[in-house]
């Protein structure tokens, strides 16, 4: 029997370390590597330029890379439940191959194909290598539930089995006899299309700070193993002003787009720690960066509502503010404080900011300064950042917004003291807000202090060419840290003084013990936090009474927001309005069944 | 429903009362729910959310009636929102006009949440301007965005709140945080209400003056909990707290907000605090501090009594320092930022010093494992609240980042990790 096959590159877009597509070939005749440019699909829309940049040039050097085995990329146009039954036919598929995609419309989409598949009479191989793990097997181990907090993530990734080593690499040897039949007109019908025939401005457009593709990723990948061998310290490093720069080692966006394969950046830091520092055992904090994206993707992958407050079970629901103008001059980076300007122009012009940088814009957007929903930053960066996809860009912004997972609020980045603490010299404002150039260290963070005549020789005047503050800090904060402390008193039911403890995760300081899962076993049991108990239908909001306290942590979850259990309607909702009043207006003597039936 | 009754197991009462209603059966030992006495029933209502009892009242009259008894209606919530300004959906307007018709007497626990549009606003006045029959006891103003009361004409905002301080007459616990309130409106609080009034809460109200709310001090001898703005505080309100005639006072919160760098804030004489202390020594000074860091100089020179200290801003490891030194009974300490000089001594000092200490907070800050070690050490089990940044703790060559959370943990005698910020 002739066998077709068929490899669906979504993300994993390598031939290292690619499972479905090894496995795929495995006495395949044909192979036809494809990739869908669907338009339509889910959190596509929103994407940038740099996005889309990137993207092309990684399904460039895939194709690169296929054509020194013989075979080419193939390109097409569509939705994927119109172009694969196509393609079945056309091509007489009899093997379906991909990378396994946790994401809630991702499993959707893919359900849909494997049944088209089926009915097709092909069959589906899929393997999980866009993540280190197999995530429904952490949340089996944690009883069945997603582990909300990161403490426990990690205590349980502790337990798992260790992370399978890399597949090898696709060669010629691995393609073996299978071939890919390419006709002349391969490129005018499937081959990588350019920006401009996407319809984008290229004018002017400045050339790539970040590169796509394999080849790029796996040079950086031995560059930045280079570099922590030299220095040979697996400690993170101190924050300096360099660090906010684009690095030659930074791995990000080839992780998210899978250029690098995450379990190949495992096993190469575990060797190299083994090496240097003589087979001790790697702490987990070796692998932070690539824990932190494992626990967004397993957090997000049951549910649909991650990236919205509304209707998310784990979603803290606060009432931000509705602000279109206040949101655009911070998308622009025209807030008047030069440190999130700066930072927000790096962005939009070359797609990555650091770690910290994103907490510093994050945290001014939403409940630090402006008060404005992290749904709206959270799209933001979906537009401009490379390395942002729906789980971990969700997650991250639910994190720095305090929206969920418990955090402590009371830590807020000043727009103004953060950076300087961070750049004293403040180079990295002059180098991306030039107007600035001429401020002195000491005013260069908060100009709008510096007195007219410095102004004038530095040839800014603020409020004529560069925006006055838009906040005023000082005063945003202390009205928020009110705000959050309101929301989460009403929450944890605590009605104490203390501030930290109005968050009730601290009530056990992260000790995840006290789970009910039976992977809890190992650790301390405490609670030394005054638990409130539901308030009584008599107090202040009656009507939110019965959300209740429990010592777990992790159950907390269920309680977040106005309904006390998810999938429960809130009560207030528009569309039981009319009910109430209905009730409301009839008077007791005309009301309905009079025979006592209940 | 017997299960449900009193919100947990069954209860002595529940076999009889269970006996009781079958005593009324049909042949087919149904039991008759209309049988039900009205106290049980409307106990049960009291557990329900507004929905659910709207739900439960149409089944019949008697229910019906039971869902209009004054006892349910005695607490609400306004929500008001506008589409523009806000996510969350809004108290519908008819339902507004439904518990003003039916329902204000009944009225006693009320708060209204507004969003950042003036409409929202507004709309709370015009509700409080028709509470005319209310006798209202508790009234929260509640801003869940911009404080959206400063938008109102001032005029218009305390009219409608008078309405409210007039009709009353036993308001015990008012939150008018962020509004535009006045001194003389605060007379007609207190003339109306001296007697009742056990709780004001008015941060950050900037029409009020020192003499505004020592008037208040004076006349409301029954006030246990106050929260105002530094720039009201003075030497005569402290003293008039602690007068022979008023009550303990339970909780004293205060802001400091600099409104422009190099602002001047006045002291407060320590004799002042004393004699709040002696007065009331049991009594929770909760102070929020907003300044920069150049502002502090007439801050923490003397013991103060504060308890909760909360450091908003950056600020600096001298005042820190000084914050061992003077503030003896401080349980909670937390620190927006410091900067990156490590806070090694001012943290032993405070362990030291600060014997009531169970709660720290630090946010932007270092100090060194050790010293962090040594802190936890000297403090022991007291902590019960820990949080503590990642970045914080400086490795050293006694401990490492990967050890000191098991350092730590054993001194406060149960699992500890610091707090940790995604580094994706």
């Amino acid at each position: 029997m002739v066998v077709n096959t068929i490899h669906w590159f979504r993300k994993g877009l390598r031939l290292h370390d690619n499972p479905s597509l090894r496995d795929s070939i495995i006495r395949a005749d044909t192979l036809r590597c494809v990739y869908i440019l669907d338009p339509w699909f889910a959190g596509s829309s929103n994407v940038g330029i740099n996005r889309w940049r990137f993207l092309l040039q990684c399904l460039e050097d895939l194709d690169a890379s296929l054509r020194k085995l013989n075979s080419r990329l193939f390109v097409i146009r569509g939705q994927p439940t119109d172009v694969f039954p196509r393609l079945f036919k056309e091509w007489k598929i009899t093997r379906l191959s991909y990378e396994y995609d946790s994401e809630p419309f991702g499993k959707d989409r893919d359900a849909a194909i494997k049944k088209l598949a089926t009915e097709a009479g092909v069959e589906v191989f899929v393997r999980i290598s866009h993540t280190l793990y197999d995530l429904d097997k952490i949340i089996e181990l944690n009883g069945g539930q997603s582990p909300l907090t990161y403490k426990r993530f990690q205590m349980l990734i502790s337990r798992m089995d260790l992370v399978e080593i890399p597949a090898e690499t696709i060669t010629a040897v691995v393609m073996g006899k299978c071939a890919t039949p390419v006709s002349d007109d391969h490129d005018d019908k499937f081959g990588v299309p350019s920006l401009e025939e996407l319809g984008f401005e290229t004018d002017g457009l400045s050339s790539a700070v970040w590169p796509g593709g394999e080849t790029e990723a796996l040079t950086r990948l031995e560059r930045h193993l280079e570099r922590k061998a030299w220095v040979a310290n697996f400690e993170r490093p101190r924050m300096n002003a360099n660090s906010l720069l684009a690095s030659p080692t930074g791995l990000s966006p080839y992780l998210r787009f899978g250029c690098l394969s995450c379990r190949l950046f495992h096993f190469k830091l575990t060797d190299l720690y083994r090496k240097v520092k003589k087979n001790c055992v790697p702490p987990l904090s070796l692998y932070g960066q690539l824990l932190w994206r494992e626990f967004f993707y397993m957090t997000a992958t049951n549910n649909p509502h991650f990236d919205k407050m509304e209707f998310n079970p784990i979603c803290v629901q606060i009432p931000w503010d509705r602000n279109p103008e206040a949101l655009a001059k911070w998308s622009e980076g025209r807030t008047g404080f030069p440190w999130i300007d700066a930072i927000m122009t790096q962005l939009r012009q070359e797609g990555w900011i650091h770690h910290l940088a994103r907490h510093a814009v994050a945290c001014f957007l939403t409940r630090g300064d402006l008060w404005i929903s992290w749904e709206e930053g959270m799209k933001v960066f979906e537009e401009l950042l490379l390395d942002a996809d729906w789980s971990v860009n969700a997650g991250s912004w639910m994190w720095l917004s305090c929206s969920s997972f418990f955090q402590q609020f009371f830590h807020c980045y000043c727009p103004v003291g953060f950076g300087r603490r961070t750049d004293p010299n403040g180079d990295y404002i002059r180098h991306y807000l030039p107007i600035l150039r001429g401020f002195p260290a000491k005013f260069i963070y908060d100009p709008w202090n510096a007195p007219e005549s410095v102004q004038k020789i530095a040839k800014c005047i603020i409020g004529v060419h560069y925006p006055k503050p838009m906040v005023n800090h000082a005063e945003a904060s202390r009205i928020n840290i009110e705000r959050m402390k309101q929301i989460y008193q009403q929450l944890s039911c605590y009605r104490g003084l203390g501030l930290l403890a109005t968050v009730p995760s601290n009530a056990t300081n992260n000790g995840d013990g006290n789970g009910a899962g039976p992977s809890s076993g190992d650790n301390t049991q405490e609670s030394t936090h005054i638990t409130g108990k539901p308030t009584s239908a008599l107090s202040y909001s009656s009507y939110n009474s019965s959300l209740e306290m429990s010592d777990n942590a992790e159950s907390f979850c269920c309680n977040l927001g106005v309904s006390k259990c998810f999938h429960q309607p809130n009560p207030l909702h528009v569309k039981y309005i009319p009910k109430i009043l209905e009730i409301m207006q009839t008077s007791p003597q005309s009301n309905g069944v009079d025979d006592g039936s209940v | 429903v017997c299960s449900t009754l009193e919100g947990g197991g069954p209860g002595p009462g529940t076999p009889e009362l269970c006996k009781r209603l079958r005593q009324g059966d049909s042949e087919d030992g149904a039991v008759d729910w209309r049988q039900l006495p009205e106290e049980i029933l409307l106990q049960i209502f009291q557990y329900l959310p507004l929905l659910d009892r709207a739900f439960a009242s149409q089944v019949c009259r008697g229910w019906n009636q039971t869902f209009h008894m004054p006892e349910l209606w005695r607490c609400f919530e306004f929500e008001l929102n506008q589409p523009a300004s806000s996510y969350l959906k809004a108290t519908h307007p008819d339902l507004i006009k439904q518990i003003i018709k039916r329902h204000s007497n009944h009225l006693q626990y009320v708060s209204f949440k507004v969003d950042s549009s003036t409409e929202s606003a507004e709309a709370a006045c015009d509700i409080l301007s028709q509470l005319v029959n209310c006798s209202l006891k508790t009234l929260g103003l509640i801003s869940t965005a911009r404080p959206s009361f400063m938008e109102l004409p001032k005029s218009h905002f305390i009219s409608a709140l008078t309405v409210v301080f007039v009709n009353s007459k036993s308001l015990s616990s008012l939150k008018i945080d962020d509004t535009p309130v006045d001194d003389p409106s605060l007379k007609v609080l207190v003339a109306n209400n001296s007697d009742t009034l056990k709780l004001l809460k008015m941060s950050s109200c900037p029409h009020v003056s020192p003499a505004g709310i020592l008037c208040v001090a004076d006349q409301c001898h029954g006030l246990r909990e106050l929260a105002l703005n530094y720039h009201l505080l003075s030497d005569e309100l402290l003293l008039a707290l602690s007068s022979e005639r008023h009550v303990h006072l339970e909780h004293l919160r205060i802001d400091v907000v600099s409104e422009n760098p190099g602002q001047q804030f006045h002291s407060i004489k320590k004799s002042s605090w004393d004699a709040m202390v002696r007065h009331s020594p049991k009594f929770n000074l909760v102070m929020y501090f907003f300044l920069y860091e150049d502002e502090f100089g007439p801050f923490f020179r003397d013991e103060v009594p504060v308890t909760h200290l909360y450091f908003g801003r950056s600020v600096s490891k001298e005042v820190l320092g000084r914050v061992g030194l003077t503030c003896p009974r401080l349980v909670e300490l937390v620190v927006c930022a410091n900067g990156l000089r490590p806070l090694d001594e001012e943290l032993i000092r405070i362990a030291e010093r600060c014997r009531q200490l169970s709660a720290i907070g630090l946010g932007e800050c270092e100090v060194s494992c050790s010293a962090f070690v040594e802190f936890v050490k000297m403090c022991g089990g007291r902590l019960t609240q820990l949080s503590i940044m990642e970045e914080v703790l400086v490795p050293d060559n006694k401990y490492g980042p990967d050890d000191i959370h098991w350092e730590v943990s054993k001194h406060l005698g149960r699992v500890w990790f610091p707090d940790m910020m995604p580094t994706w």
